[in-house]
Formats: structure tokens, sequence, C-alpha cells
């Protein structure tokens, strides 16, 4: 039983898109064009391949349907006389990239690493390199990137448009940098993956509170990158912590499309095949040696992320071994927001009353979240007077819907009024 | 002899949209410019740069180089020199751009290459 070709190609473009699109660039060095080619190639595919079967190599099919629209082109503008600038790459380079087109193998995950650092390099800005990754690494649309960031299409499109530009023009190269260079630009490919991924779990001003399929996108990406450089350990530990983040996404929105705090989650719908891989690489010795400070702030957040996760029920999580996590990423990289999470831990962990004394001195300017946790602290506390005032203020504050619905549903039970 | 650079600022997309007549006072400005400095003394090198959106900037922080995209205009410094230098990419260019001393910004900008008229 044969897949339809539909299946087929879907697979071959979430599966080989980025080193189809290495393998033309280090071929063609013509960023403008190979990006086009292979969606033209991939259009026609889905034309041809449901009418005619799918081709027993459908990787190879759409490299060389790629590889026509390119020839096409160039033909074009040798006719007008046109000279378009160029990737730099180097000789040995277009070498092993038709070497490659020959046999896959070792060399095409040479290319597809040039390929991530590339898109991901730090003189890039980084929403734009985040963009322009999810995009030529991984064939995401740019109707989906959009979504991702909370951009219009047109605003996604821009900044992947720019990065591209930039990358010509400055000379940003297609190439594995030199050795003591590569673990500082794999921390900038796994900063742009985080970027990603935060995104998806950024509450923006819409309804839209998880989109939670866009951020998978983002780990899909350190995927990529902890494959291609196992031994690096600022993506193994952001693959730890984004898996730990991701593993409770069908538990954070209730059926009526309601937050859910991680307290009231249903932990049955934590996804525990994920739990059980971030944890086994939380213990993997790659992270075992001495680390960068991000590498250390994210294997802290993931041991954070693994308290929760490894909590039979809310009543049980170890708040204070939490807390002493948030005091050493407080160290590696102070935050509001840290310290913010911080004084949670730490009334959880010694009551509302030391938690309102770590809050005291936290502020996030145009946030909601430091007056909802003082709203909720003064509420235990049995300061209803305080605590409405903190909800008000909370809730004047917050721009996403789902969020506020939350705070004003707080709120009413708190003065015993009617929510509607 | 003191050498001199001159580094020159405008509102961008104004050379897009000027009309053919304001180019020409451009034109006629830069050759002023030129033939009073060919007057007093030498021309090294000049070129355009590109746009401040292909810039790179790096900064020592902590003991360590940052890099991020786009120009310094948001913080006091001012450009005080440049280099001309020719080299492989823009890694080699951060690289070499490392070794000056901590307390500058270096920016990096791409030189526009302007093609030779070919036989009319």
């Amino acid at each position: 039983m044969t897949e339809p070709a539909e299946i087929v190609l879907e697979t071959v473009v979430r599966e080989e898109w980025g080193r189809l699109t290495s393998l033309l660039l280090a071929q063609y060095r013509r960023l403008d064009l190979v990006e086009d080619a292979l969606a033209d190639a991939v259009a026609a595919a889905l034309r041809r391949w449901p009418a005619d079967g799918a081709p027993d190599r459908p990787a190879a099919w759409l490299l060389t349907a790629a590889r026509r629209r390119v020839i096409d082109r160039l033909r074009a503008e040798s006719m007008a006389q046109r000279k378009a600038p160029l990737l730099v790459t180097d000789a040995e380079h277009r070498q092993e990239g038709q070497a490659a087109m020959a046999d896959p193998g070792g060399l095409v995950e040479d290319d597809l690493l040039r390929l991530v650092l590339m898109c991901t390099h730090p003189a890039l800005a980084p929403e734009s390199a985040s963009a322009l990754a999810l995009r030529l690494v991984l064939g995401v649309s740019t109707h989906d990137i959009a979504r991702l960031f909370l951009v219009s299409e047109p605003t996604a499109a821009a900044r992947i448009t720019r990065a591209k530009k930039k990358i010509v023009a400055a000379g940003i190269p297609f190439a594995v940098p030199a050795a003591d260079v590569v673990p500082l630009r794999l921390e900038s490919v796994a900063q742009t993956a985080y970027l990603a991924f935060t995104a998806g779990y950024t509450p923006g001003s819409g309804p839209d509170l998880v989109r939670a399929d866009l951020a998978g996108e983002a780990i899909r990406l350190v995927r990529v990158v902890v494959g291609l450089c196992p031994d690096a350990p600022a993506p193994v530990a952001l693959l730890a912590l984004t898996l730990l983040q991701h593993s409770r996404r069908d538990a954070r929105v209730g059926d009526d499309g309601r937050l859910v705090l991680l307290a009231d989650q249903d932990r049955r719908r934590w996804r525990r095949d994920e739990i059980d891989q971030a944890l086994a690489l939380l213990d993997s010795p790659v992270l075992a040696g001495p680390l960068s400070p991000l590498a250390a702030s994210y294997v802290v957040q993931a041991r954070i992320a693994a308290e929760h996760a490894t909590a039979a029920t809310p009543g049980r999580t170890r708040w204070d071994r939490i807390v002493e996590h948030y005091d050493l990423l407080l160290t590696l990289f102070p935050s509001p927001s840290a310290r913010l999470a911080r004084a949670v831990a730490v009334a959880e962990a010694s009551g509302p009353e030391a938690g309102l004394a770590a809050l005291a001195a936290v502020e996030i300017p145009g946030s909601h979240r430091v007056a909802a946790v003082r709203a909720e602290l003064l509420s235990r506390r049995g300061d209803t007077l305080g605590a409405s005032a903190a909800y008000e203020e909370a809730i004047a504050a917050c721009r996403n819907d789902t969020e506020r619905a939350h705070l004003v549903e707080r709120l009413a039970e708190l003065t015993g009024a009617d929510p509607a | 002899m003191r050498r001199y650079v001159v580094l020159v600022a405008y509102e961008p997309g104004s050379w897009e949209s000027a009309s053919e007549a304001t180019r020409q006072e451009y034109f006629a400005a830069h050759h002023a410019f030129e033939e009073y400095v060919d007057a007093h003394g030498r021309r090294i090198s000049s070129a355009p740069l590109a746009g401040a959106d292909t810039a790179t900037t790096l900064r020592h922080v902590g003991g360590t180089v940052s890099v991020t995209d786009g120009p310094f205009v948001e913080s006091a410094e001012q450009v005080g020199g440049y280099y001309d230098l020719e080299l492989p990419d823009l890694d080699t260019a951060i690289a070499a751009g490392a070794l000056l001393p901590a307390s500058y910004a270096v920016e990096i900008r791409p030189v526009v290459t302007i093609a030779p008229a070919g036989p009319v």
C-alpha cells in the first residue's frame, strides 16, 4: 500500500526543505532565486504527483525540478545582460555542493549547517533571523510565520526579504566559521530558535493564546541543530527546556478556550514522552561540563520546568528547589520577569507574606503580571480591598483577551459580584 | 599633512526620489568638493556606503564581543574614521574588527561597487 501523493509531498517538504535549500545555495549561490524555485517545484509536484503517482525519490525529484527553475531564471537573466549579487561561498564549497548532488550524505549535512548558521547570523536582526530560519531551514510558510510572530503577512515577508538582502549585501557567508567561533554562533542559533518558540507562547492582544503548533516548529529547528552538533550544550539545553514547556500545551487552554493555570492543569494531558526525553537530555554528559551563561540559564530554566513536570500533584511541587533555581538564574541573567517568577515561588514555599516581600521591588512597565501576582497574594493574605485594587490595575493593563477574562473572573470571585 | 575622513549623511530615500535636475546639483556639489580637495591635498579613497540597514555593530561586553544588527546611531558615539579593506566575507571582517580597541564601536558597512559605464 503506497501513501497518497499529497502525504508523500507534505512529508518530503517538511523533512527535506532545509537540505534542498542548502544544496541549491551551495550550487547556485543565489539566495534570491532558490526559495522561489523550490516553492515552484513543490507547486509542480502538487499538480503532477496525484495524477502520475509520487516518484520513488521525491526529494531528488524536487531538487531536479528546482534546479531547472533556477537555470531557466539564470538563462533569462543572461539574455537580459543582468548580473545579480551572489552569496559568499568559496570554490571548495561549490564543488562540495556539486558532489553532494550526486551522493547525498555527510556533505549535505555540512551544507545544512551552513544554511542554519547563515540564517541565524548575529549580524541579522533577531526577529528577521528567526523568520528566515523558519522559512529557509524548515519551509514554514510566510503566512504561518506571520501568525507566530503576531505580525501581518507583508511584515513577515518584509523581514525575510530584508534579512536576505543584508546577507548578500553585507557578505554574510554560507560557510561554517572558524572552530573557535562555532560555539558562540551556535548560541545565536539557540537564541534565534528560542525567540521563535516563545513567540508561539507569548500572548498577544488577540484571542489566540497558544500558537502551539507553530512553537513546535521552533523545536524542530532546535532538533535540526542538535542533530548537526550533538555536543553543543546550548542547543541541547534549549531542546530540554522547550520540550518541557511544550509538553503542557494541551493542558494550558481549557475546552472553553480559556487559560488554565499550571496548578489547575490536568496533568494527564501533559505529554509524558516529551517530558521523559527532556529529563534524559538534562542528564546527558553534554551538560555536565562547565557551561556558558546562556547554556546554564537554559539548564536552570529547564530544571524549574522539570520540577513541575515531575510533581505528581501541584501540592507536591518542590517550591523550595524552584526558589533555589531562580536564585541561580538571577545570578546568570537578572531580569524583572525572573524576579517575578521567583516571588511566586517564594510565596508557594513560604507563604503570601514572604512572596509579597519578594515582589516589593519588582516592576515590569507595561505589563499586567506584577499587579496580577500581587492581587493573588493579597487575596491569599485576606486583604480583599488591596487585592481588588490590584486586580483592577492588572485588568486595565492586560492586553490579552483570554488572560483578561481570567483576571475579571478572579476579581468577581473575590468581591462576590457577577462577572458578567 | 593629516588625513581626514568625511562621512556623508542624508535622508534615506532622498537620492531615489530626487529629480534628474536635483541629482545634477548633487553631482556638481560632489565635483566641487573633490576639486577643492584635489587642489589642497589628495583623495586617498572614497566610496558611497550602502544603507544603515546593512550595518553590523560590535561591542565588547563583559569580556566577550557582542555582535548586533544595525548602526550605532542611537548612542552618543560618533563615527571617527574608516579603514578601507578588502576581505572575503562578513565573518572575516568581524574577526578583524574585534581586534580594534575595546572602547570602539566598530561599524562594518559594505561598499557599493559602481560598475563602470560600458561603451555607449
